[in-house]
């Protein structure tokens, strides 16, 4: 027996406790040195689980030696694998440039409270049990409430009030649907749920039908995808940088959801309630996309340009989602991991130029020169391109595989027309806050309150590493999109997963 | 391998140039020269063969998934094209090199230049459409950069848009284009796609395909409607727009006109579509460069119809005309690169580009002067230069060419294009360098160099680079480095010219067979070819343009007078209005409101979950509902009166409390009466918590809530109200209503034998499903840290200003601890521990548990908080809240682990009934210690909380004690 898979959960759970209880307060440097080496063994972590994942195996494990359904099991595979994989390089970048940056002075308990934001993502990721899921949505959304009014201010809290509460509502509604699934089905092990939804007597199909769509409605919510998005620009854009680079994750794992519950229980098997989520995510994702690029274009700081961004980019990867073909899916793995890191890349760099420019932080208004204003230039314009989604970035072979992989389907021309659409729009907003932020203000004389902020090398390099990073997810775009096409297949190859978790029954 | 060697070459040198920038001018331009040079010198291997007709073929795979590699071909259309990025190019170092000022600084320029002669070679030389995308759109990236050079003009940022947006917005039409193309031809490798002519114009993507594409290409080439971008991009400095707007950018659409000519010319639409952009584009280019002052601006309107020009001549779709394009590509590259140079050179030298400011330089810059000269004539089409050979050709095309079934109408549209391009190219010479002088106030009205630190636009002159290198010294001829890619340019459109067969025609031959995809037809390429049409049109433009010329004056003001349209002026307008547009829907839309938020979210859940569920069958469940009692339908009434009430009172602030507490009364008594009754102990303990930390959260919030809601947005939230709880309602019903198998059958089974309780809630709770009850302490401790990270800092800032202002909501009791409430909570405390000890013992197998103990715990010492006074408590609680939470997690979570030692899963209980002595049996389980951790970590959240509460009103109280004292002690 090995217990590669709780691993991820215990460890940082552990982690955040003895943060807690031993180094508190005043022994930050101590906790810094902790909490980074902990966040760098979460990505050797991350990459043993998807070595071993990629093996094709599925591997399960029985919580409390119960076996499933009745216990709750934990389950490998290339997705989930690979999703907290993301999650842990993602972790790693956002708390060592919390630290370089003397964020997590700032206010209580950020180790503890980052450490207790990847458990929840990580469990997230790993469980088959949909009550144990909604348990580490509740840890995503109590931590990331912690981290967002980190270091405070009044537009922090006063988003925080919104985005607590709106997802608050969110998390009963998760009940409710859960307790309507439970109701008709006598289960909560997703893979189980599968099986009793494929052969469920007839007349049970319209509350599962209702169900089934109310808890895609909560996964939506998470994924900020419209109309369930408004909570999403403010909350990024209010928080500090750091922290919204690591809540770009969270919307994906709203997608994360709706992908494996979809393909999973509301798969092909599901008899009328099949695919039943497609018909409802295909307008909403274009309208999300639509609104993104739109408030990108509208976008007042940095902040908001790349909260908007997010919202972009959750409207183009749901767009792929909802055509729930193998190929497509594969294409929205693709770029859901090049969008986490691009959209954490460019809200690092609005943080480096918000702290450079004084008075005028990161708005988009044109203000004296700032310091190291030539190589903020290159980050931000490298980070445009990824989001955007332009070449040479892991951003357009992600458009690029989208747009290829939707063309069989029946709305593909829309979904066409919809994303290219989009680039343009949002061509033109990066193009233009960049024109302001950096050329206008490039010439002239040094303003005397601009000062560069500590450890400019290593926030700067930190940056700088995650567009390293996407450079090379498009050099390997080959191999990674091997392994996501193999992931893709996985979740389309629902006997295997069924037959992991409730052996051969 | 040399094939990817030498499109790595620029990127190389583009980063090994930003390493040096330190070194200065001279440093970078080596730098860049030399990676030029070599690439040059690595294709100049590669040609002989390849105009021989082989094709030189690298692959390395990327992408297989998506049909991408990085593969590379050479042909000869491939080579010529490659021939112009490098030869061209590396003039353009050398002659960037003397144009750049001290001020400019030169890593940047010659990086961005190496960038995006990379990225063009990569559109000239890639073999998978795919990626000639990929360096399609690095072209318009990195034009965006050079463009935008000279960061502090205004115009300069707006050109490097424009061109950025126009160029970006196209090379994602082509995208589409080319993915619809690669998918009718099954491939997207260009040897292979450009044989399967059939099977992609029998396809009925061929049109959409064939649309998208030509949407790349004549953004990218400037065609009419898009071709405002480019004297738009004007704004770049010289040496740019020698390199990007005359000899490859604007020609990486008309290459790739050529490049997919096999497979998409030959149609109706095609020949319609292109060749008819083309005449217009022609035309319309023509036109406003005769009638633009700014020698760049005419330069580039001249640019403009001259791809038009080649534009038709691919559109006709015949062999011929594709012979003519390619060699009329060569010719205005040469030619063109050359005036632009010399455009520069004026600039440098008399401190304007006005063409109105200028005239007579003839005298003082001879060689300048030369080189216009002969570059210009080539423009016009004069014998003996290289544009004199490929106008004619071109002429003679167009002179059997029938469009819309007219057959005067080509030939005379081309005649008036030729005619017009005489007239600009002759207004270029004559007005520069014949004629008397003008402009000396300009000119020297400058200081030397007065601009160059700055690199402010001189307000006289329209260019931002007058007065750049000139002086107050009269002008004269550059220095040989800046002199002599002009004259080299110039010598060889006109040795191409006198021996056109010898230098050309190889590779024009061979080039042509490329665009074709098989024999090129008979052709040669000389000066005389007889009494042609051709001559004859020839001789009517060369006339004709004169005569255009010496009428310019008066045509000049009729054409300021109709008011052309701008539609460089419309499109920055419309993107104007667009971000306004954009601004006021985004605020619009994300206004903040919670409400609006939730409103959608209820919204969203009542719609989806009526149709999902209206979509579908449904039969009502069979089980019999149960007998309705008197005590229920009071409970019942009971619940909805409270609930109601709760509604109604909600903007007074304890009531609705008072109410939400009936409510969960009425659910404790409903869980007792459904014979659940842990739930009913955990409803009860977890309410009066709830309250009472309600309470102390209220006392800090205004007295009153004011009523800010309008009557429609109460309408709308009644709707949804009541939409949502019948649907909730009739949910419940419908589950409540049917018999279901469940897990529940296995719990009761497995409960005792195989988790060693009896209680299965409990046993469900701490063993079945211990995960579950792990993650929550674990977020019940979040939580608490959360609200400790936010109250602990809330008095700093505006929250502090706000609890600064706070005033105790009523008056307060004299008595502020009342003693009989503290005997009695005190009295009470030691009970309640034992009482929690109790449930908390017996809760494996009776109704109780660790959570509920937590909570006795709790609020038996939220009482003495409440009775006594913070003050008091506080210094009597011992253990570190923090310290509990962390415990709690700890013990749980070691607990768990504790059966990996014995090869068992994460949270894998054992127990046992040992006999003590006296005692008996008693059980004992790990699930117990689990349960001890449940209880510190709830015990300590609870508490955590509750003190961060309480000291905050606290410290708000202090405050408004102090400034009551203050106003006090202040009055007298």
């Amino acid at each position: 027996m090995t217990h590669w898979l709780i691993a991820p959960i215990v460890l940082p759970a552990l982690t955040a406790t003895v943060i807690l209880l031993f180094l508190r307060g005043r022994r930050l440097r101590l906790a810094r040195y902790v909490s980074l080496g902990a966040s760098a063994a979460w990505v050797a972590l991350g990459a043993t689980l998807v070595a071993r994942a990629s093996t094709g195996a599925i591997e399960t494990y029985a919580l409390g030696n119960w076996p499933a359904p009745f216990g709750i099991v934990l389950v490998l595979d290339r997705l989930s694998a690979v999703m907290v994989l993301l999650a842990a390089v993602l972790g790693l970048a956002v708390s060592l440039y919390a630290a370089a940056s003397d964020l997590d002075r700032k206010g209580w308990h950020f180790h503890s409270l980052f450490h207790l934001q990847i458990v929840g993502l990580n469990g997230a990721f790993l469980t088959g049990d949909l009550f144990n899921l909604f348990v580490f949505f509740e840890m995503l959304l109590i931590a990331s409430y912690g981290l967002m009014l980190h270091g405070q201010g009044p537009a922090r809290l006063k988003a925080g009030v919104q985005y607590v509460v709106v997802n608050l509502a969110g998390s009963t509604l998760f009940l409710v649907a859960v307790g309507i699934l439970y109701g008709v089905t006598g289960t909560l092990n997703m893979a189980d749920m599968a099986m009793k939804v494929a052969a469920a007597p007839a007349g049970d199909e319209a509350l599962i039908h209702a169900g089934g769509l109310l808890l895609i409605t909560v996964f939506a919510l998470k994924a900020a995808l419209f109309p369930l998005h408004l909570w999403l620009p403010r909350t990024y854009a209010g928080t500090s940088a750091p922290v919204a680079a690591l809540f770009v994750i969270m919307t994906k794992v709203g997608a994360y959801a709706i992908v494996r519950v979809t393909t999973l229980v509301f798969g092909a098997s599901a008899g009328e309630a099949a695919w039943a989520p497609a018909a409802w995510l295909l307008p909403a994702a274009l309208v999300t996309l639509v609104l993104g690029f739109v408030g990108v274009l509208s976008a007042r700081s940095l902040r908001d340009l790349a909260a908007f961004g997010v919202v972009g980019s959750m409207g183009t990867l749901l767009a792929a989602v909802s055509v729930f073909q193998p190929e497509a899916i594969t294409a929205a793995l693709y770029y859901t991991l090049h969008a986490t890191l691009a959209g954490a890349a460019l809200f690092l760099t609005a943080d480096l130029v918000g702290r450079r420019r004084g008075d005028h932080g990161d708005a988009l208004t044109p203000g004296p020169r700032f310091p190291q204003v030539e190589v903020l230039s290159v980050l931000y314009f490298l980070a445009a391109i990824a989001v955007v989604g332009l070449p040479p970035l892991s951003g357009f072979l992600g458009k690029l595989f989208i747009l290829d992989a939707v063309r069989p389907s029946a709305h593909g021309a829309w979904i066409w027309g919809f994303i290219l659409g989009t680039t343009v729009v949002s061509l033109v907003g990066f193009a233009r806050a960049g024109s302001t932020l950096f050329w206008e203000s490039a010439e002239g004389p040094h303003a005397s309150h601009c000062k560069v902020p500590v450890h400019p090398e290593l926030t700067l390099g930190i940056t700088a590493a995650l567009l390293v990073g996407l450079g090379g997810l498009t050099v390997m775009a080959g191999p990674v999109t091997a392994y996501l096409g193999a992931a893709s297949a996985q979740l389309f190859d629902t006997k295997a997963y069924l037959g992991a978790v409730l052996g051969a029954r | 391998m040399i094939l990817v060697l030498l499109v790595l070459l620029p990127f190389l040198g583009a980063v090994a140039t930003a390493l040096v920038s330190r070194g200065g001018r001279d440093a970078c331009a080596v730098t860049a020269g030399v990676a030029t040079a070599v690439a040059l010198g690595l294709l100049g291997a590669l040609a002989p063969g390849v105009v021989a007709g082989e094709v030189v073929q690298a692959s390395v795979g990327w992408v297989p998934a998506l049909g991408l590699q990085a593969s590379f071909f050479v042909d000869a259309l491939g080579l010529t094209l490659a021939g112009l990025i490098l030869g061209v190019g590396l003039l353009v170092v050398v002659y960037a090199r003397y144009y750049l000022a001290a001020a400019d600084p030169p890593g940047r320029f010659y990086a961005f230049l190496l960038l995006f002669q990379g990225a063009m070679l990569g559109v000239a030389l890639s073999s998978n459409v795919l990626l000639l995308l990929v360096f399609w759109e690095l072209t318009s990236l990195s034009s965006f950069l050079l463009i935008g050079y000279w960061r502090h003009l205004p115009e300069a940022r707006r050109g490097a848009r424009m061109a950025l947006t126009v160029t970006g917005a196209g090379g994602l039409s082509l995208l589409a284009g080319l993915l619809l193309l690669g998918h009718s031809a099954g491939t997207y490798e260009l040897p292979v796609l450009l044989q399967r002519r059939e099977a992609i114009q029998g396809s009925p993507l061929y049109l959409p395909a064939l649309l998208l594409i030509l949407g790349g290409c004549f953004t990218k080439s400037a065609q009419f409607p898009f071709h405002f971008w480019l004297p738009q991009a004007m704004a770049a400095p010289t040496p740019v727009s020698a390199y990007l707007h005359s000899a490859t950018m604007v020609k990486a659409g008309i290459f790739l006109l050529a490049r997919l000519w096999p497979v998409l010319a030959g149609t109706e639409a095609w020949f319609l579509i292109v060749t008819t952009t083309g005449l217009v584009t022609m035309l319309v280019g023509a036109v406003s460069a005769l009638f633009e002052d700014d020698l760049k601006g005419l330069l580039a309107r001249s640019t403009i119809s001259q791809l038009g020009l080649l534009t038709m001549l691919f559109g006709l779709g015949t062999r011929m005309g594709a012979v003519v394009g390619v060699f009329h590509l060569v010719n205005h590259a040469l030619f063109k690169a050359a005036l632009f140079m010399n455009a520069g050179i004026v600039d440098h030298e008399a401190g304007t580009r006005d063409v109105k400011g200028l005239g007579g330089l003839g005298s003082l810059m001879p060689v300048a002067a030369t080189v216009a000269v002969v570059a210009s004539a080539a423009m016009a089409g004069v014998p003996p230069l290289n544009g004199f050979l490929s106008k004619e050709m071109m002429l003679e095309e167009a002179a059997h060419t029938r469009l819309l079934g007219q057959a005067w109408l080509v030939p005379v549209v081309v005649t008036v294009g030729a005619t017009l391009s005489v007239a600009y190219a002759l207004r270029y010479v004559v007005r520069v360098y014949f004629g008397a002088r003008r402009g000396e106030a300009l000119a020297s009205g400058q200081g030397a160099g007065a601009h160059h630190d700055s690199c402010a636009p001189p307000e006289a002159s329209r260019g931002p680079e007058a007065g750049r290198g000139g002086g107050a010294a009269a002008p004269h001829d550059p220095p040989l480095g800046m002199g002599a890619p002009s004259v080299l340019l110039g010598a060889l459109a006109l040795v191409v010219g006198l021996f056109p067969e010898t230098l050309a025609g190889p590779l024009v031959r061979a080039a042509s067979a490329a665009v074709i995809g098989g024999a090129p037809p008979g052709f040669t390429l000389a000066l005389w070819h007889g009494f042609t049409p051709a001559l004859g049109m020839s001789v009517v433009a060369l006339v004709g343009g004169a005569g255009v010329l010496a009428v310019h004056g008066g045509a000049e003001k009729v054409w300021r007078r109709l008011g052309v349209p701008d539609p460089a002026g419309w499109f920055e307008a419309g993107l104007g209005a667009a971000v306004k547009g954009s601004r006021k829907l985004t605020l619009a839309i994300h206004d903040g409101s919670l409400q609006r938020g939730l409103a959608l979210l209820v919204g969203t859940a009542v719609m989806v979950g009526f149709v999902g569920f209206g979509g579908a069958k449904h039969t009502a469940g069979e089980r019999p509902p149960m007998p309705v009692e008197m005590l229920t339908v009071l409970a019942w009434v009971l619940l909805v009166t409270a609930t109601g009430a709760a509604v109604v009172m909600h903007r007074r602030r304890y009531l609705p409390l008072l109410f939400m507490g009936v409510v969960s009364m009425i659910m404790a008594l409903a869980f007792i009466f459904l014979s659940a009754p842990d739930l009913a102990l955990t409803q009860v303990s977890v309410d009066v918590v709830t309250i009472l930390l309600l309470l102390l959260a209220l006392n800090l919030l205004p007295q009153q809530s004011p009523p800010e809601t309008t009557r429609r947005r109460r309408v709308r939230d009644a709707v949804l109200a009541l939409l949502g709880g019948v649907g909730m309602g009739s949910a419940a019903w419908a589950v409540m209503t049917r018999e279901r198998k469940t897990l529940a059958d296995y719990y009761w089974t497995h409960a005792k034998p195989e988790g060693g309780g009896t209680n299965v809630v409990n046993v469900i709770l701490v063993d079945f499903r211990g995960f579950d009850t792990f993650g929550e302490i674990v977020v019940l401790g979040t939580a608490a840290l959360a609200i400790f990270a936010l109250l602990e800092t809330a008095n700093r800032g505006e929250a502090g200003r706000r609890l600064a202002q706070w005033k105790p909501g009523r008056p307060l009791s004299p008595e502020r601890y009342p003693l009989i409430l503290i005997a009695v909570t005190r009295l009470l405390l030691p009970f309640a521990i034992v009482t929690a000890l109790f449930m908390f013992l017996r809760g494996h197998d009776h109704p109780g548990g660790g959570f509920v103990a937590g909570l006795v715990v709790a609020i038996a010492v939220l009482m003495q908080y409440l009775a006594s006074g913070f003050d008091w408590a506080d210094r009597r609680v011992r253990p570190d809240h923090h310290a509990l939470i962390g415990w709690g997690v700890l013990v749980a979570a070691l607990t768990g682990l504790g059966a990996l030692v014995f090869g068992r899963p994460f949270l894998t209980s054992a127990f046992w009934h040992p006999r003590l002595p006296f005692v008996g049996e008693i059980a004992l389980s790990t699930a117990m210690v689990f349960d001890a951790g449940v209880t510190l970590a709830v015990v300590g959240a609870v508490m955590l909380a509750l003190a961060q509460l309480a000291s905050a009103s606290k410290r708000a109280k202090q405050w408004a004690e102090k400034r009551e004292r203050g106003e006090h002690g202040g009055a007298p």
